[in-house]
């Protein structure tokens, strides 16, 4: 076992344990946030750079600090390690350069998109953005396609955290989609017109952290906040067939897997992770088809349970002020202007 | 894998392959993708269609989008078909300080189109490009695989005349 | 004159062939070291001899060697960085070009010590012609036995692949150049692990640049002590110099590490001075990532002693008044130079050159393009400036490689050295509406 501290607090994990790991054992707010690392994944991570952390003491044998910023889901921790994220105020500058940057060719359709409420980069943009953008030129562009009957992909809310294509080279049997292109041109991308078809090609949906990959099953049914989640299963040959259902009354609006506090989905009980197939998103809509366990327990990404958006007007205006929008009075709807704390329990 | 496309390399290109892919372990034959790319870019007009990289791939048995990915990524792979002689003049720093821009500008005017254009016959595509390692004998440009290098404006006409003259096709690899 | 190593023979008609290269005394170092002495002691001398990475990082060679991990039954690699990409570099061109052979010696010697059976270069796609001289210098070289199986009856086995890249600045960048060579796009690996444990293939490899692998000959014929008498302090040995831009004698040089920058632009041996008889007014000393800084500072250091071309005395007054040796890329500009819109072709290069895969580079090299077009164009205003330099602080240190920094570095020395210019360009935008021809080919002198 390793011992290091982490804002001060200690934490014991074992050999090999990213510092982001580590922090998750702690929890709360000194767990950085991660947009591209993706515990189920293998070599994921690393390159959103919004999980920096500083290294304030490499370790007790080094005591010498690591002089640049770390992305803590890649570094390791080692014995006598101390490591600051929210109590370095210029780690904290740091990571909203890093926001900012993340976020200049974001295209602030909230109002449209259906990630809105349970995505991860409002939740980035709430808790580490500035007050406002000062990117004035024209956003990258492209036209949003389908990949498949089922899949949208929107290339312009992408923030290329290339959990799709590991999903795709890691759990389906074979990957027709990838990064083309270099630098901001780069786009996830089948190249020519082709539809990602195999049984689990929908798990790209689940690991997206923003609207950039969304079930077109879904698109535009309701937003997320007007459905009720609930845990349910049924006999797949194909997956584990544990999901969670998003329903509107006795309708199933939306089936995706499981998914933990930190938005990954969740492991089996034998340890596997709990990918579901399209045939269980897709094709199973009906509440007959599933035998229902519960309510869920929402992750802290859901703004179903989420309380840390204070009131319906901050939400609107907050989000839209770190998206970099420009607020125009009460005419401009996010989309989640009609989330009333009290209208969510009428749901 | 299933026959994706109906081309294929010349016999003598296909040996060439071969030879290329014994350079690498075994098992690492992916590392001849590069390699291959630009034969394929020479052998097929200049640039790479779809089709041809469904030919490499088949070849170098990868995924289409592996292929993809990695022409896609690389600045001298021309995803778009290109004019038979394709001029590109560096524009960074050094080539700047010495005249790269005069010598666009001049080449824009000569042949008609901007830069990134073909000219209406095929003849030329004109392409500003980043820096290409010839900072010492600046302004230049490349052609094809050939670096032409101390440009004037004199020597820039004598060259495009010659190009049309002799209809030259650029020579890749 | 000055002591030259590895050009003392590069305008010996017919040196790029192994009969002249021999003639010339060629190969003789590398059978000495292959004959009679150990890899352990040729570590030795490369570590006696201070020898530092001239691709740019300049970090000790003999200390990267020593962390190469020695695995039973693994493979280990040299892989030659020839990608030479680097705005104002072109040395290793120069050299692969006149004097092929000695890579090769010089590759042959580095395996031996390392430990390797295979080697490449990674050479970049443009230097097209230039594989081809390498290429034709290596079959020679398997014809005469000096590369293959059991070289010179010595035992010792070497294969030599040349591979060449196509087009990415990135791939300079060891990592991305590992990721090229096995066929993948050139993203830069998250490290650790470093090569030196996990490289090509995921085998132990060293990464060393063109000229860092043929400075092993003259290190091993003089003996590392004797190398490290040459030059200055921890800048031992010679360096070969890329000199371009506003200068009479544009081209490579070789210099003793320690030679003044002044004597380097203005005598006769070297650059010649500047064109036309025109004023000096800044240089890039070492590729474009590398601090720009007016005459008064690339002449003398803030304490007003005389620069010298050293990795420590270019260094002196850190960023703030100093810059850094680099890749040896000396960029010369005389006084009609704006230095904004030199800036803005650095900037173009960074943003067309970044790989995409981690978000500070990708958005932020093309944002400060964008900046840079836009104050060029005559629309900027005080506070973009201030942006800029707030961009270039958000991606210095926050990015997977350093291409963060080359982008960064850049912006930064040119608005800390030249802020006067950017504010003349946003607050009297008149007076450069001209900026699309504001140097010319032949400016009247």
């Amino acid at each position: 076992m390793v011992k290091l501290t982490i804002d001060d607090i200690p934490v014991e994990v074992p050999k090999g344990t990213t510092i982001l790991q580590a922090a998750r054992l702690i929890g709360g707010d000194v767990t950085p946030p991660a947009m591209c690392y993706y515990s189920k994944l293998k070599t994921s991570g690393g390159y959103c750079r919004t999980c920096i952390v500083k290294v304030e003491q490499g370790s007790e044998k080094d005591p010498r600090p690591i002089p640049k910023p770390v992305a803590s889901c890649r570094t390791e921790v080692a014995e006598g390690m101390v490591v600051r994220n929210i109590t370095s105020p210029e780690n904290l500058e740091a990571r909203a350069g890093v926001v900012e940057l993340l976020l200049v060719n974001h295209p602030l359709d909230c109002p449209v998109c259906d990630q809105a409420g349970e995505c991860h980069l409002q939740d980035l943009a709430y808790e580490n953005g500035k007050e406002e953008t000062r990117f004035e030129f024209e956003r990258r562009e492209f036209d949003p396609i389908d990949i498949g009957d089922k899949i949208k992909l929107h290339m312009n809310r992408c923030i290329m955290c290339f959990r799709c294509v590991k999903v795709a080279d890691q759990i389906t049997d074979g990957r027709c989609h990838g990064v083309i292109n270099r630098g901001d041109a780069a786009e996830i991308s089948t190249y020519i017109e082709k539809a990602i078809d195999n049984d689990f090609s929908g798990n790209v949906i689940d690991v997206c952290p923003v609207g950039a990959l969304t079930d077109r099953t879904f698109r535009f049914k309701s937003r997320v906040w007007y459905t009720k989640p609930v845990d349910a299963h049924r006999d797949c040959d194909k997956c584990c067939g544990k999901v969670r259902l998003w329903n509107q009354g006795e309708e199933v609006l939306r089936v995706t897997a499981r998914k933990d506090q930190w938005g990954e989905v969740m492991d089996n009980e034998d340890g596997s992770t709990a990918w579901i197939c399209n045939e269980c998103r897709f094709d199973k809509k009906h509440i007959n088809d599933w035998t229902v366990e519960g309510p869920s327990e929402i992750n802290r990404h859901s703004v179903i349970s989420a309380n840390h958006y204070d009131t319906l007007r901050n939400i609107k205006l907050d989000t839209l002020r770190m998206l970099g929008g420009k607020p125009h009075g009460e005419k401009v709807d996010l989309g989640i202007g009609a989330l009333d704390p009290n209208n969510q329990h009428k749901q | 894998m299933a026959q994706t496309t109906d081309i294929s390399f010349k016999p003598e290109t296909f040996e060439l392959i071969q030879k290329i892919t014994k350079r690498y372990p075994e098992g690492k034959h992916k590392s001849a993708l590069i390699p291959v790319l630009h034969i394929a870019q020479a052998e097929f007009g200049g640039w790479l269609s779809p089709q041809t990289m469904d030919l490499v791939a088949e070849v170098l048995r990868l995924k289409p989008i592996e292929v993809y990915e990695v022409a896609s990524f690389y600045s001298m792979f021309n995803l778009q078909p290109v004019g038979k002689c394709l001029i590109e003049v560096c524009r960074t720093s050094s080539c700047w300080l010495c005249g790269a821009e005069d010598i666009i500008d001049h080449l824009e005017h000569k042949l008609n189109i901007k830069v990134g254009e073909t000219t209406s016959d095929g003849m030329f595509t004109l392409k500003a490009v980043e820096c290409l390692g010839s900072c010492g004998t600046a302004p230049m440009m490349q052609v094809g695989a050939d670096y032409h290098e101390n440009l004037s404006i004199e020597k820039v006409d004598n060259l495009v005349d010659g190009f049309k003259q002799e209809n030259k096709q650029s020579r890749y690899c | 004159m000055s002591r030259k190593l590895l050009l003392k023979n590069d305008h010996v008609p017919g040196i790029a062939t192994l009969k002249t290269y021999k003639e010339n005394g060629g190969y003789t170092t590398m059978e000495k070291a292959l004959k009679t002495m150990s890899p352990d002691a040729l570590l030795e001398e490369v570590k006696t001899s201070g020898l530092r990475g001239r691709g740019g990082a300049g970090f000790p060679t003999g200390m990267k060697w020593s962390f190469l991990a020695k695995p039973e039954g693994v493979p280990r690699y040299l892989v030659v960085n020839a990608d030479e990409s680097e705005p104002g570099t072109f040395k290793d061109r120069y050299l692969m070009e006149r004097i092929p052979h000695l890579l090769i010696e010089g590759m042959v010697i580095s395996s031996f010590t390392l430990g390797a059976n295979s080697a490449y270069i990674y050479i970049r796609g443009e230097y097209f012609y230039v594989s081809r001289i390498l290429e034709q210098a290596i079959d020679e070289a398997y014809a005469a036995g000096l590369l293959g199986k059991n070289i010179l009856g010595t035992g010792y086995d070497l294969d030599i692949y040349v591979q060449v890249g196509a087009g990415a600045y990135i791939c300079g960048e060891e990592t991305a150049l590992l990721e090229s060579l096995e066929g993948k796009r050139g993203n830069p690996r998250i490290k650790p692990p470093f090569p030196a444990i996990a490289g090509l293939y995921g085998c132990p490899t060293v990464v060393n640049n063109v000229e860092t692998i043929a400075a092993l000959v003259p290190i091993i014929e003089l003996g590392g002590a004797e190398y490290a008498k040459i030059g200055i302090g921890r800048s031992t040995g010679t360096k070969l110099i890329s000199a371009s831009g506003h200068i009479n004698k544009p081209g490579v040089y070789e210099i003793e590490l320690g030679l003044p920058v002044e004597e380097f632009i203005y005598s006769e041996e070297y650059c010649g001075g500047i064109k036309g008889g025109r004023k000096m007014k800044a240089v890039v000393a070492g590729g474009s990532s590398v601090p720009i800084l007016p005459t008064e500072l690339i002449l003398k250091t803030a304490a007003g002693e005389p620069r010298l071309m050293s990795y420590e005395s270019l260094g002196e007054g850190g960023f703030v008044s100093g810059t850094m040796l680099g890749s040896g890329g000396f960029i010369v500009m005389d006084e009609d130079t704006s230095i904004v819109k030199n800036l803005y072709t650095f900037s173009r290069f960074y943003h067309h050159e970044s790989c995409g895969q981690c978000s500070p580079c990708r958005e932020g090299t093309g944002w400060m393009e964008k900046i840079l077009h836009k104050i060029l164009e005559g629309k900027g205003t005080l506070k973009d400036i201030d942006l800029l330099w707030d961009i270039q602080s958000k991606i210095e240190g926050k990015t997977i490689c350093p291409l963060g920094e080359a982008a960064a570095w850049p912006v930064a020395a040119a608005i800390r050295h030249f802020r006067p210019e950017f504010e003349a360009y946003v607050t009297n935008p008149e007076s450069i509406k001209d900026v699309k021809h504001y140097y010319r080919l032949n400016p009247t002198v």
